[in-house]
Formats: C-alpha cells, structure tokens, sequence
C-alpha cells in the first residue's frame, strides 16, 4: 500500500516510454490498435490504484472531521549543498480524492481519443504524451515534496505544449502551444522562487515540513512566498493576468481540451492553494489579491464566453470563469468548497468538451453558426451535453448545483470577515453576477447547437489527420462511452458527499442562473436565426476579443522583446564585436606605422641612433 | 594510491597520436577504426575511474600521481580526481569517443562523416591526430593538480582546435580560427600573470596545498588582483559576456565534430578553472568580485537569449544559447554558497551534454540541407525527417531548462544559491540577479521553441516548392479556425528574403538519422535523462567536494 502512490505515477510513465519507443515500428494500421492498447491499460491499472488508495479515505476531506494519516513513502534524499530535495510520495486525503478524478477522466479521454483520431497517423506519439501527462498530473497530486511537485507541474506544462502543437502543419495551432508553454511558463518562474521562500523559511521542501513551520515564518515571509506562488496559480490555472493562453490552447484536439485544458492540468493551480492552504490563509494580503484576481476572471471570462462563435473557446472562457470561482472560494477562506467545485467541474467540463467534441466530429467545424437542430441527429450527445450545461449552470439536482452553493455560501461568509471588506464585497457580487452570465452563455451554446434549423453544409474532403466526419448518425462507440459514463457523476456527484445546502442562497443563485436563461430564451426565440450575444450590445465586440488583452500584451511585451532582441543583435556585431574588431585593426595600423621607421635607410637608423644618445645625455644632465 | 590510471587517460591519447606520426602507412586503412580504439580505451579507462573511485572521500584528489618535473623551478607533475573533476573527466573521454564514433562509425560514407575513405582533402589522418591531440590536453587540464601544469594542458588545447577549425572548417574558418586563437590566448597571458602571481605570493605551484591554505599568505589586495587576472582568462574561455564574441564565429566555422568538443568541453575548462583555481585559492578576492561576476553573469543570461531570438542561423543561434547557459554556471559560482557552485558544476555537465548534442544536430541539419539559416530550413521537419525532428524537439527541450531532463537542475540550484548567495555578498543585488536569470529563463524557452516551430513544424512543401503555398495544413477544417485566431505572436523576427536552397536539393532523397549518428547520439540522449531523473548522482558527488573548497569563505 505505501508504494501505492509510486506504482500509481510509474504506470502511465512506462506507458509513454513504450509509446513513444516503439510508436514507429510496424504498419500504420496496426501502430494505432497496439499504441490504444499501451496508453488504455496501464492507465487502467493507474486508475484502479487510485481508487483504492482513496477507498478508505473517500470524501473525508470535503466532509471534514478527523483526517486519515497519508498514505506513502520517501524514495531518498538529494543533497543540495543547503536545503535538501526529499523524494516523497504520499496520498492524503486531498491527493487521493484528486487522483481519482486525474485517473478517471484521463481513462475516458484515453478511450474517446481511440476514435476520434482513429485515422490519425500520429495517434501512437498522441497517446504516449497523454499518459505522460497523466504521469506528470499524478506526480503533482502525490508529491510530498514542493520541488518534486515542481518537476511534475513543469512536465504538464510541456504535455500541454506538445498536444496543442498536435497539428503542427498548420502554424497557428504550434504558435497557440508557444504561448501556452511561454505565458504558465512565466508564471512558473514566480512559482519557483515562491518554492525558494518557503523553502528556506521552513529550511525543508517537504510539503508536511513547510505546513508545520507556517507559524513560526514571518507574516512578509509568508506574503512573498504565497504571491510568489499566485503567479504560478495564475498562469497554470488561466487566472487574470495570465489568462490568455488558454482560449488559444483549444487549437488541439479537443479530448485534450477536455483533460488538460478543463479537467486536470488547470485545475493544478486550485489544488496547489488547496495543498498550502495553511500558509495562504496566515497571509491576508495574498487572499485580498486572489479575491481580486478572482473577481475580475470569472466576471470578465463569463462576458467573453457570451460573445464567441467558436464552440470551444466558449468552453476554454467558461472553463477561465468557473476555475476563478474556486480560487473565489479559496479566497473566502474555505478549501473544500473550492475542492469540491473542483472535482464537480472536473466531471461536467470534460463531459461538455467531450460532447464539443462529438458535435465537431458530425459538423466538421467549431463555429456555433454553422451549427443547429442537431438533438435529432445526436441524441445521446444532446442528452449529455443538457447534462453538462445543467451543471455549469448550477441547475439542481446536478453536481454544480451543489458545488456552486457551497462556493457562494463561502464567498457570503467572507463579507463578515476573513478578507478586506471592499475585496469580499466585490468578489461576492461578481460571483452573483456570473452565475446570470453564466446562465446565459450556457444556454446560448445549447440552443445554438442542438435546437432552430439545421446550417450543416456539404463539406470537401477532409484533410489527412483531421477530426474526419464521417456519416453515421452518432460518434463510434469508444466515443460515446465515456462520454455517457462521465454523464453520471456530472449528473451524481452533489450527493456523493453529504449534501450542504443553504436554502435562501441557493434559491437566489438558481433564480438568477434562470433570468440570464431566460433573457436569452426570449431573444433566441423572437428569431432564431440571429446570435442572442446581440444583447450585449456595444459590449459585444470588446467581449468577443476579450477585453484586448491579447493585443495589449502584445504591444507592451511582445514586440518589444523582439524589437530587443534585435537591437541586441545588432548591438553585439557593431560594438562588441567591433571593439575586437577594432582593436585587431588598431593593432595593425600601429604595426603599419611602427613598420615605416624600419624602411632599411641606413642613414635613418643612425639619425635615430644619435637622436637617443643625445636625448640621454640631456636627460642625464638635467636630472643628475 | 593507483595513479597509473591518470597518467593512461593523458598518455594513451598521446601515444595514440605519436603512433600516427610513426607508422602511418601502416595505419592508413584502418583510421576509422583507429581513432574509436584509442578514444575508446581511454573511455574505459575513464569507466574504470568512475567505477573505482572512493565516493566516501569525494572531497579528496584520488588517483594522484606526483613527480618531479622541472626541478629547477620546483615544478612537479601532479594529477588526480576528485569529485569536482572526475564527471569531466569522464564527459571528455565519452564526448571524444562519440565524435570519433560520428566520424568512422560503419562504411564511413555519410553525412558529416570526415573521415570516409576518399574524400579529396579531408586529411584523415591529420583529423585523428587533431583529435587525439586534443583529448590529451582535454583531459590534462582536467587532471592537473599544479598550477603551470594545468595552464600547460589548458595552451595545448588551443592548437588543435585551432586547426580544427582553420582546415577542417566551413567558408569563413581561416577569420573565424584566427579570432579563436588571437582571443584565448590573449586571455590566457593575462591568466598567465594571475598564475603567477599567486605563485609569487604563496610561494608554491601546489593547487590541492594553495586550496587547503585558503589564501593565506596573501592580502586581500593581492587577491583581487590575482582573481581579476584569472578570472580574465577563465571569463574568455567561458566565454563571459562581453567577451564572448569569438564563439558564435568559431561555433559557425567549426565542423561538428569541433563544434561539439568546444561547447562539450572547452567551454567547461573555463568554469572548471573558476571551481579549481580561483575562488578556492583566492577566496577574499572571489568574494570582492563576485558581485561583478553575478552582474556580468546574468546580462549574458539575457543578452545570449535575446540574441538567440532574433538569430537566423541554426549553429550561431546555438553558440549564443552557450552565453547564456554559462551565464548560469557563473551565476552559480559568484553566489559562493555549496548549492550555487553545485549548480554551476552540475550545469556545467548537463550543458556539455545537451549542447553537444545540440551541435551533432546542427551538424547533421546543414549536412542535409546545406545551410543552417533557420528561414530557409523551411520548417516542416517533423513530416520530412520525423526521427532528426524528434532528437531535435528532445535537446532543445532539455536545454530550454525542464525538469526531469539534466538542464534543470543546474540552473534551478544557480537561481537557488543567488537567493541565499554567502553571507559577505550584497543579498539584495543578488535577488536582484536571481529574479533576472529567471526572466532569462522564460526568454530561453522562448526562443527554443520560436526556433522548433519554425524549422520542426509547418507544412514541409513550403519549403520544397512543390505544393503551392497556403494549403491549409491537416486539421485546419476541425480546428484551425482557433489557430487563426491565436496569431497574435508576430510572425518571425526577422523580414529578410528567405534564400532557396542551392541546387533545390530540399527534403525528397534526404535520409532520416543515420546509424553513426544514432550511436552518437544515444549515449547523450541517455545521459541527459538519467540525469534529468536522478540528480542525486553528480550531485552526491560535488556537494563533499565543495563544502571543501568554499571551507575558507567568510
């Protein structure tokens, strides 16, 4: 049992060391079926350890009570010079719950993939980089060391980076994976010497060691450290001012939308506060920040999702807005709340994304226009995704429902105390109000997918290595599978843990979620054809480009660090290099003038000779 | 103790060379398999060293021999290991068996392969003695435990490689070799002095004794002044911004197999001096100057990976990322705490690895397309040469800095020491540092993968002029809507004409990795992971050895 947490982080390693190593043996044909064999098992076997690793400890950590001693070993100590690296691997209660959620949904979209890119030359690379990711989220979620922690992080980081890029060919999607790995990776750096705070405060990385030494740091060490680290929540976790990455991250395929860029991998960032959540809570600067940065993501990425045509990216925008709300409520001072929000959003986002993904597969595009009337043709992928929309909206009886009143009864509690008034005032009124944009934006994208007339139009040939569209009614099996079994904790999972409600807040958050529906209802009805985002009105183009973030950051960073780095260049070959340059013609030009003396004239020479002695005999003279 | 072992790493690559000279007929036909005997018995010998080694007493010289030399001077002729110089040691000999390995491995006959049977010119014989040459005075500096007799291997070097890149170079070798030479050795001069100065003052040429005195005997002015001198001579080496200048030019000139020994090897004999010499010998001028060494350290982080970014040609963009990853190993030593120094030195061999690597690639792209300038490439690589595309995406990766490859860990424990740098330095200027070396962090990715996306990525009939351009690459119907809308990263940055390739050779008829380079490249690939995963084996090693040599500082 103590070499659990190991087996359960090697499985999908070795997997995608096989996958990788004998992914160009043999036939195409057969390459695919044997690369699904060697990603779907051992992400099985992964799957199974960690549900019995969280077997005895199931929802402790969402119920509270007394906590379970974790579970795990250390495989060895590296010597650094000062503070040493502890090779921990441990579950505890909020690892445990977590790996099952990485493990689960990671099998699911190991599964779905197997269809959707059925024809995919590059399938086999595709499924090892999924288990190493899968391997690299669980390192993450088992490590009992923060710079171990560290290795697993930036290893997502670069699974991410690879399965954007997954259609290389067309330079969009590989520069959208450039920004994803160079924005989280920015914020890593912020991260890492968040890491070094902590670390030599408590004078150890282990996670246990720092938590235990949190009273004795000081208060301005403890603000370093956990702003420090915000910057790695903020980039991994798509928060406000690194948010813009993830929108363009929906250029991969879309079951590793569903895992990394909705499930897992964002979701990092939630549970790193949630892992440190002692040392965030002894910093009330820190919290008043996250507030903010809260506030203003889920707010802002709520309005953005209201306005795209693109199916994803109102997913990718939507999945910005929901993990502020658990950073809202980490900012409120309550850890399970946002936990539990984590693993609900976990089920239904990836469930929404999977069902894009069915639609996309039928369509052949992601624009929402060219889509509609679709609840005849996919049933099953009509019902899911109803699911799925239910929950975001926070709809009883789902699983949103739930989470989204504990987060909204924390935030509540925040204004009597906790963070600075303004701060909780502001989070808790943006909260209100994206849970009606929220409303709103969800039931736009069903009623623009799966209802009105029918806007699919004849397609040409699909290109090789495209989400190819085929003609069967709905998605092969393998697809439709997961897709209907992560239909039942999206649908389930409020009362897996015993149910808290608070009645007057969760009546409010219902019945604004049902106003933004309705007004969209309305306007969707009065004409069908036309976008309901006409509502927003002059908002809607800043809303469609999200605020202009991305082209501010591009005017103030991004041409200006080229601009740089030419003038570095150029700088580099005119005065650097010139100086060696020049000093190499210096040295021959003086070489040149020296050389006139030594012309062979034999008259010079003792003009010269004469000049000297008489030269020393003054000064022999004048001085003697 | 068995000091045989020492003498045979320097003396069996020279024989090796004498035996060229004396029986050169008789060995004509068998020179590929020549130079991979004799650098392959002096790997062994190398295997044996590491295998035989005392890990308890890492901190300790093992395998010394010390005998007298010049008795007149008092010279001696004194070698050994010790855990600082016992993983470059071996680094050397397993970087010079693969280069011999990448030349003569199988018929000979492909690319980059200089020492095929009947290449007009290529001087084969000539190649090996170079190389062999240039292993001896590798490996010497290496072992050296005097202070002239460590400058004696450190000269040496320079005249092989000189040739090496003045003959066996690319269209400008004969600037490029002379810039290398005039350069480094008007740096070592200057070294020279320092040298001996210490020599003057101490009164012995003894490292391992000047070490364990710890400066005594000598005044803080008189260390400042001996630091500066060495440290002058080792920053060229390094090479130190601003004094880099030579090796984006020797790196470009240079054949591969040069490339690789000078970003593998010769580099490191600069960083090694600084570990070796200067800051154990010179502790009090080591901690005047390192506030300057940390400032210098982190403009080449920065300055290297802005240069790297607006850089056109694939071998100088890599020359460039040196200044930058030695920038690091600086860093690690001007914070003169146990975990910088470890960093530096454990950068130190993760960069040997990962840019000879990086340089073998290099290497093996302009054989195939016969330019490395990045534009022309045509990107696309992952369709046409899917194999080189993936060992290309690996190396870049690992020198971009991720954890779980051997580039990490260096750089990560440099940053680390500059946030608690020793108690004499300035803390505040070193946080400064450190916050900078992260940003030069972020801009290394940033270049690397500008770089991947434009020669690895993209539709390959670009390039070729095959297709015409435009065609939506694959998945553009799916999902490219998003790509389109994600192009808010400039383009490239640089607008110059893209030059066709000559003799449109371009991607049809070229061959994926080849065998002699799958057998040079392996070992390294293997290294950087094992490394990358286990940072534990060098660092165990370096951490004793180090405590020792910073046990003076104040």
């Amino acid at each position: 049992m103590t070499n659990f947490p190991l087996l359960t982080v090697l499985l999908p390693f070795a997997a995608a060391a096989a996958g990788l190593l004998l992914s160009r043996r043999g036939r195409a044909e057969g390459a695919n079926t044997r690369a699904a064999w060697i990603a779907v098992i051992p992400t099985a076997g992964a799957a199974v350890l960690a549900v019995w690793l969280a077997w005895g400890q199931g929802f402790a950590f969402l119920e509270g009570g007394p906590r379970p001693a974790p579970v795990g070993a250390t495989y060895g100590t590296v010597v650094t010079g000062s503070v040493p690296i502890s090779l921990t691997l441990q579950a505890d209660d909020l690892s445990a719950l977590l790996g099952v959620l990485v493990t689960l949904v990671a099998l699911a979209v190991q599964v779905y993939s197997i269809g959707y890119l059925r024809d995919d030359p590059r399938y086999p690379s595709y499924s090892a980089f999924v288990s190493l990711f899968t391997a690299a989220m669980l390192l993450v979620v088992y490590a009992g060391d923060l710079l171990v922690l560290y290795v697993g992080w930036e290893i997502m980081g670069l699974c991410s980076y690879l399965l954007i890029g997954h259609w290389w060919e067309d330079l969009g999607n590989s520069r959208a994976a450039i920004k994803a790995f160079l924005v989280t990776r920015l914020g890593d750096v912020g991260f890492l010497f968040g890491i070094f705070v902590l670390g030599i405060g408590a004078g150890s990385f282990r996670i246990a060691d720092v938590l235990a030494a949190v009273p004795q740091m000081s208060s301005g060490t403890l603000v370093a450290a956990t702003l420090l680290l915000l910057a790695g929540v903020a980039g991994k976790s798509a928060q406000v001012p690194l948010h813009t990455w993830l929108p363009d991250a929906m250029a991969g395929p879309t079951p590793i939308s569903a895992l990394i860029h909705a499930a897992t991998m964002v979701a990092a960032g939630i549970f790193i506060v949630a892992r440190l959540f002692p040392a965030f809570t002894a910093a009330g600067p820190t919290m008043d920040v996250l507030a903010v940065m809260a506030a203003l993501g889920m707010l802002g990425a709520a309005l953005a999702a209201l306005a795209q045509d693109d199916l994803k990216r109102v997913l990718a925008y939507s999945t910005v807005s929901q993990l502020a709300y658990m950073a809202g409520g980490l900012a409120a001072g309550s850890d399970t709340a946002a936990i539990f929000h984590l693993v609900t959003h976990g089920a239904f986002k990836a469930l929404l994304f999977l069902c894009a993904g069915l639609v996309i597969h039928h369509v052949g595009a992601n624009l929402m226009s060219q889509m509609g009337g679709l609840r005849r043709d996919l049933p099953v992928t009509f019902a899911a995704t109803t699911v799925g929309f239910a929950a975001l909206m926070g709809l009883p009886p789902s699983s949103g429902f739930f989470s989204k009143d504990a987060l909204l009864v924390a935030m509540e509690g925040a204004l009597a105390g906790g963070l600075t008034d303004a701060a909780a005032l502001l989070l808790y009124g943006c909260a209100l109000a994206t849970v009606a944009v929220t409303g709103a934006y969800a039931t736009r994208a069903w009623l623009r997918t799966f209802f009105g007339p029918p806007r699919t139009v004849a397609l040409p040939e699909p290109e090789p290595g495209t989400a190819h569209v085929i003609d069967t009614r709905e998605g092969p099996r393998t697809m439709l599978v997961p897709v209907a079994l992560l239909a039942v904790p999206a649908l389930l999972l409020g009362f897996a843990a015993e149910p808290h409600l608070d009645l007057p807040v969760a009546v409010v958050s219902v019945a604004l979620a049902l106003l933004g529906a309705g007004v969209v209802y309305v306007a969707w009805r009065a004409d069908p054809l036309a976008d309901p985002a006409r509502l927003l009105g002059v908002l809607r183009v800043p809303c469609e480009r999200a605020f202009y973030v991305d082209g501010l950051y591009s005017a103030v960073v991004v041409r200006p660090v080229l601009a740089l780095a030419r003038g570095v260049l150029r700088t580099d070959d005119v005065v650097v290099d010139g100086a060696v340059r020049g000093s190499g013609r210096a040295a021959r030009g003086l070489s040149g003038l020296l050389r006139l003396a030594q012309n062979g004239n034999v008259q010079l020479y003792l003009s010269g000779l004469l000049a000297g002695v008489l030269l020393i005999a003054v000064g022999a003279v004048v001085f003697a | 103790m068995s000091g045989w072992l020492s003498v045979g790493m320097v003396t069996v690559p020279l024989l090796g060379a004498l035996l060229l000279l004396v029986a050169a007929d008789a060995l004509r036909p068998v020179l590929r398999v020549y130079g991979m005997a004799v650098s392959g018995v002096t790997l062994g010998l190398a295997v044996v060293m590491v295998a035989t080694f005392d890990y308890g007493q890492a901190a300790r010289p093992q395998f010394t021999v010390d005998v007298a030399w010049i008795p007149g001077l008092d010279l001696r002729f004194q070698l050994g290991v010790d855990g600082i110089s016992l993983p470059l040691v071996a680094l050397t000999a397993l970087l010079t068996f693969l280069c011999f390995a990448y030349l003569g491995w199988g018929d000979g006959a492909g690319p980059g392969q200089l020492l095929r049977p009947r290449a007009g010119g290529a001087r084969p014989r000539a190649l090996v003695f170079t190389l062999l040459v240039l292993e001896v005075g590798m490996i010497g500096t290496f072992l050296a435990l005097d202070l002239l007799l460590f400058f004696v291997f450190f000269e040496i070097v320079l005249v092989p490689m000189y040739f090496l890149i003045a003959i066996w170079g690319g269209e400008r070798r004969r600037a490029a070799a002379i810039k290398f030479i005039l350069y480094t050795l008007l740096g070592s001069v200057v070294m020279l002095l320092g040298l001996l100065l210490i020599w003057a003052q101490a009164g012995t040429l003894d490292i391992v004794a000047l070490a364990q005195s710890h400066g005594a005997g000598m005044s803080r002015a008189v260390q400042v002044v001996a630091f500066v001198a060495v440290g002058l001579g080792l920053a060229v080496k390094t090479p130190m911004w601003p004094l880099h200048t030579w090796l984006p030019d020797a790196h470009t000139e240079a054949p591969t197999v040069g490339s690789v020994l000078l970003a593998g090897v010769l580099l490191k004999m600069g960083t090694y001096g600084f570990a070796r010499i200067a800051i154990p010998v010179l502790p009090e001028g080591a901690a005047a100057v390192a506030p300057w060494l940390g400032a210098l350290a982190v403009v080449g982080i920065v300055y290297g990976a802005l240069a790297c970014l607006a850089q056109r040609d694939l071998k100088r963009m890599i020359a460039y990322s040196s200044v930058g990853h030695m920038g690091f190993v600086l860093l690690g030593f001007a914070t003169l705490t146990p975990t910088g120094i470890n960093g530096a030195l454990f950068a130190n061999i993760a960069h040997g690895l990962i840019t000879g690597l990086l340089f073998f690639l290099a290497g093996a792209i302009k054989d195939r397309y016969h330019t490395a300038d990045i534009p022309s490439l045509g990107g696309g690589m992952l369709a046409t040469l899917p194999r080189l595309g993936a060992v290309l995406t690996f190396a870049a990766i690992a020198s971009l800095g991720l954890p779980g490859l051997a580039g990490f860990w260096g750089e990560m424990l440099a940053l680390f020491g500059a946030f608690q740098p020793a108690e004499s330095l300035p803390r505040g200027l070193f946080l400064t540092f450190m916050v900078i070396g992260g940003l030069g962090a972020v801009l290394t990715a940033a270049y690397f993968l500008v770089m991947l996306s434009r020669v690895t990525h993209g539709a390959p009939a670009a390039a070729g002029g095959a297709a015409p351009v435009g065609v939506p690459g694959p998945g553009a119907a799916g999902e490219g809507v998003v790509g389109r809308l994600s192009a808010t990263l400039p383009e490239a940055p640089d607008e110059r004409p893209v030059h066709a390739l000559p003799g449109a050779a371009g991607p049809p008829g070229m061959a994926d990795i080849r065998r002699h380079e799958l057998v040079a490249w392996v070992p390294l690939i293997g290294l950087i992971l094992l490394f990358g995963l286990w940072p534990g084996l060098l660092l165990s090693l370096t951490t004793p050895a180090v405590q020792i040599l910073l046990g003076a500082l104040p």
